[in-house]
């Protein structure tokens, strides 16, 4: 970094005007001329197959354009190949509209096209669909006795398998002196963004596809598109400019971008879909799962049994996992250990990464058997982490290139008020309410993509930054414009971030908290080479005092190169462009990982989070009044949009422990409380005081930023640290999430 | 009454003109009365600051301020407001700058991905407007038909804390 006047400090969003003066525009609002509305027709029926469609009478509306199913789509890829995308599971992908096969409840099967909205919406329940009904399966806890281990595939690579058992467990929990043995469940989730999916495709006539998108990835989405329709992907773009959140959901591309396209090319005209609420149900969950834990320590409390073992749901065509097996073994020292991680397919929709997928349940079932171990040992359940605490990553051998994590605890506790805790439950109270206190450990990958950057100065001197990720809300353009404006020492407002678009240089999608570390490090790469550049052209110019001045001579700062020794010999970047005959000097570069030297290490970030809840005598209902969780995370390059994110995430862990989940009927297999009024989420009135702390952690061996990443850790921890809230309130230990007040009357 | 769909000869909805005042301006439309007010302003009158998140009044992303009250203009059907005067998002700035609400919520960091901003704006000025909110706790109930899923809530309620008490809203 050549200075760090941006780069630490608490900025606010760049493109907070457009955001709070309602012009910035998502996938469904870029205006078209005479766009076609395409709505889309799901499936009532979970198995089967559709027999026939009547749309006689759709078709005969005034305005009704067209409708496609799979008994008039136009001919589609036929590889399944074809229909894969960067973040697919291992399994055959799903293909709308493929043929009449129905795989789960409310999938598409046809789309209505139609000149106004409303018109399509009506069409759509016109047309008579005839089913044949097969048997499906829905129920997680039914069909445990399906359980497998999951296929491999490309996705595995960022979600290893469970480490081989280590030790003899099996022998050391039977005889131990202290142990837990308990089993977790947790309902399905969907991640709901406010904004609903969308696409708006701009048909050109020429051969050539723009594409609004609603995505966490636009190559991803770019390339999908080329394969499944046969176009050349330099013909095909996609562009993202807002997001209204995606938590995941956006990490693969969604069906109505396929049908919306497809829609496009078959009509040769602008189409526009955008899905309803009860339709966001219908494409990518946080599965259920049920945990069996099986945790011992000797009689001072010391670890010496780890079991875990996952029963995760999945669909019938992919294999999803979610990794939780592995967690508890990253955290804690133990001679032995059984872990597995197993998959039971039902029908249903593949389930997909969800904000701190695995992580947020995993650490629930750790983090509350950890409570439920300190218990048992009389100790403080703090005490207990730390007597258990490793620098290194027990799981591996490895250690970590920094954990800060004793720091979270102490930090987070001391804030917290932790001292003045009474261990006993049901001790503490205030009025009519028990008050429990509880704390939880969470743990989280610190991931870096490939990513490639071009950096670019023009004739006023200004710096501008391309890459194809997204800003799904969680500051990156305002991060990304930091980082770059401190490479060349200018101001903010001298750099221009340009994202959200296919066209623009490779990122992966914006997921596992890994784009700061991932098109930030490029943006570095990048700048060290526009530096080299712009000091060599500076050397070229007549009597140039750089003529010999060396890279490590020179400071990039204030629009100028200045001599370190005798800054008042300088010259502007806008000068050495006019050298350049006006020409924009350029520069494009990768950002890549150093596997060789990283290979001996382990990545994590780390949390501590501390709640006090309230559960009302009575009525058994439970209010989470505040809330601390420190954030070891490395280097924080906007603490204001940091801390939004780990805010954000603590109020998903509210959500997780106390709100949220799809509930599925096991005889429709469909969800029955497909809509926000019945699927709760926290409103304010839900939210109690929340304090967020960063730990100084110094990581000079992760990436060139000393990043780790924000956009998950903050929930990991929380929906224990709730549970066990909940527990020391009330003496009863709920092994299910979310927690209802019924459970505690 | 069985009817054969053979026989259907469906009618095209027939339109009406009516006239809206938004944001100071006046529009006449020639509209169906299928059309919601939201979907009016977002696919009519080119708006789309307005939100869309549920259609069903479950997540308050839509929120207007209709008659000088916060509405649900998803549950609005815009023929039943002809007449009406409507404040949108796009309307709560002045040329020359933004409104106080909507400079807290970008100091306070009040929202992350922005989709439910303008329902947060609109419903927290009706809320100021409506005087009934006095302590923190009171606000964050009444906003609570406003959904944030990024989890900004603790900058929502601040930026409007500090606006309401402050007292610069009028």
């Amino acid at each position: 970094m050549n200075t760090d006047k941006n780069v630490g400090r608490p900025l606010s969003r760049l493109e907070g005007r457009e955001k709070v003066t309602g012009s910035a525009r998502y996938a469904a609002e870029h205006p078209l001329e005479g766009v076609l509305h395409g709505y889309v027709v799901s499936s009532p029926i979970t198995k089967g197959k559709i027999v026939e469609i009547d749309t006689l009478e759709a078709m005969a509306i005034p305005g009704v354009v067209d409708i496609l199913s799979h008994l008039n789509r136009p001919k589609l890829a036929w590889f399944d190949l074809q229909y894969t995308d960067m973040d697919a599971p291992p399994g055959t992908v799903f293909k709308p509209l493929y043929d009449e096969n129905i795989l789960y409840n409310g999938q598409p099967i046809a789309l209505v096209v139609a000149r106004d909205f409303e018109t399509a919406r009506y069409a759509s329940t016109r047309i008579v669909f005839r089913y044949h009904q097969e048997p499906h399966q829905t129920c997680l806890e039914k069909h445990l006795d399906k359980a497998r281990a999951p296929k491999k595939g490309l996705a595995t690579a960022l979600k290893p398998p469970p480490p081989p058992p280590t030790g003899d467990f099996e022998n050391a929990f039977e005889n131990a002196a202290v142990k837990v043995s308990s089993e977790y469940r947790h309902g399905t989730e969907h991640h709901n963004p406010i904004e609903l999916f969308a696409t708006t495709t701009l048909f050109q006539g020429d051969g050539k596809l723009t594409i609004y998108d609603k995505t966490q990835g636009t190559i991803n989405n770019q390339l999908f598109i080329a394969n499944v329709f046969g176009l050349h992907y330099k013909d095909v773009r996609v562009l993202a400019p807002f997001v209204g959140g995606a938590f995941g959901s956006g990490l693969r591309p969604q069906y109505q971008l396929f049908l919306c396209v497809m829609a496009a090319l078959h009509l040769k005209s602008n189409v526009r879909v955008v899905l309803d609420r009860k339709q966001m149900f219908s494409f990518s969950h946080r599965p259920p799962a049920v945990q069996q834990m099986r945790f011992a320590t000797d009689i001072n409390g010391r670890l010496i049994a780890l079991g875990h073992s996952t029963f995760a749901e999945t669909s019938n065509f992919e294999d999803y996992t979610e990794p939780t097996s592995n967690w508890s073994h990253k955290l804690y020292p133990a001679p032995n250990t059984l872990f597995e991680q197993k998959v039971v397919p039902l029908d249903v929709y593949t389930p997909m990464d969800m904000r701190a997928p695995g992580g947020s349940t995993a650490l629930h079932a750790i983090e509350c058997t950890m409570d439920e171990l300190a218990y048992k040992l009389n100790i403080d359940p703090l005490e207990l982490r730390l007597l258990n605490y490793s620098d290194v990553d027990p799981s591996a051998g490895k250690p970590y290139t920094s954990k800060a994590l004793r720091e979270c605890y102490l930090k987070a506790a001391a804030k917290f008020g932790w001292d003045k805790r009474s261990a006993e439950p049901r001790s503490m109270q205030r009025g009519n309410k028990l008050v429990g206190y509880g704390m939880a450990t969470g743990i989280w990958d610190a991931f870096q993509f490939p990513s490639r950057v071009q950096i670019m100065i023009n004739s006023e001197g200004k710096m501008i930054v391309d890459n194809a990720t997204t800003d799904i809300g969680t500051g990156t353009l305002t991060v990304m414009t930091q980082i770059a404006a401190d490479e060349l020492g200018l101001e903010m407002a001298d750099v221009e971030f340009r994202y959200g678009d296919s066209k623009k240089p490779f990122s992966m999608f914006q997921g596992g908290s890994a784009i700061t570390s991932s098109t930030g490090v490029a943006i570095v790469i990048a700048a060290r080479s526009m530096r080299k550049k712009l000091l060599k052209k500076a050397a070229e110019m007549d009597g140039s005092p750089f003529r010999k001045a060396k890279e490590e001579e020179v400071v990039f700062s204030s629009g100028h190169i200045h001599l370190k020794n005798d800054p008042t010999i300088n010259i502007s970047l806008k000068d050495i462009v006019a050298f350049n005959k006006g020409a924009a000097i350029r520069t494009t570069k990768m950002g890549r990982p150093h596997m060789l030297k990283l290979r001996k290490y382990s990545l994590a970030t780390h949390s501590a989070s501390f709640v006090e809840v309230e559960v009302d005598r009575d009525l058994g209902t439970i209010t989470l009044t505040r809330a601390v969780t420190a954030v070891a995370a490395g280097k924080i390059i906007n603490p204001k949009t940091a801390k939004s994110q780990i805010l954000g995430s603590m109020v998903w862990g509210i959500s997780k422990a106390l709100h949220e989940e799809s509930i599925m009927d096991p005889h429709l297999g469909k969800y029955i409380n497909a809509n926000l009024g019945e699927y709760h989420i926290p409103v304010h009135a839900d939210i109690g005081e929340l304090d967020v702390i960063f730990a100084d952690e110094k990581d000079n061996l992760i990436n060139e930023l000393g990043t780790k990443g924000v956009g998950e850790i903050g929930l990991v921890g929380m929906p224990a640290a709730i549970s066990n809230a909940i527990y020391h309130a009330t003496g009863k230990r709920i092994y299910r999430l979310p927690v209802h007040f019924d459970e505690l009357i | 009454m069985e009817t054969d769909p053979q026989n259907l000869q469906p009618q095209p909805v027939e339109t009406h003109l009516i006239t809206l005042k938004i944001n100071g301006q006046n529009h006449s439309i020639s509209i169906r009365p299928w059309v919601s007010l939201l979907d009016c302003l977002r696919d009519h009158l080119n708006l789309t600051g307005t939100k869309k998140g549920c259609d069903h009044g479950q997540c308050g992303a839509c929120t207007v301020i209709c008659g000088g009250k916060r509405i649900l203009s998803c549950l609005s059907l815009a023929v039943m407001k002809d007449g009406a005067e409507i404040t949108t998002v796009e309307g709560i700035a002045t040329e020359s700058s933004l409104h106080p609400l909507q400079q807290a919520f970008i100091d306070h960091d009040a929202f992350q991905c922005g989709y439910c901003t303008p329902g947060q704006l609109c419903s927290a000025l009706g809320l100021l407007s409506e005087g009934r909110a006095s302590s923190r706790e009171e606000v964050k109930e009444l906003m609570s038909g406003n959904l944030c899923r990024c989890g900004a809530n603790v900058g929502i309620i601040d930026a409007i804390m500090q606006v309401k008490d402050g007292g610069s809203y009028e």
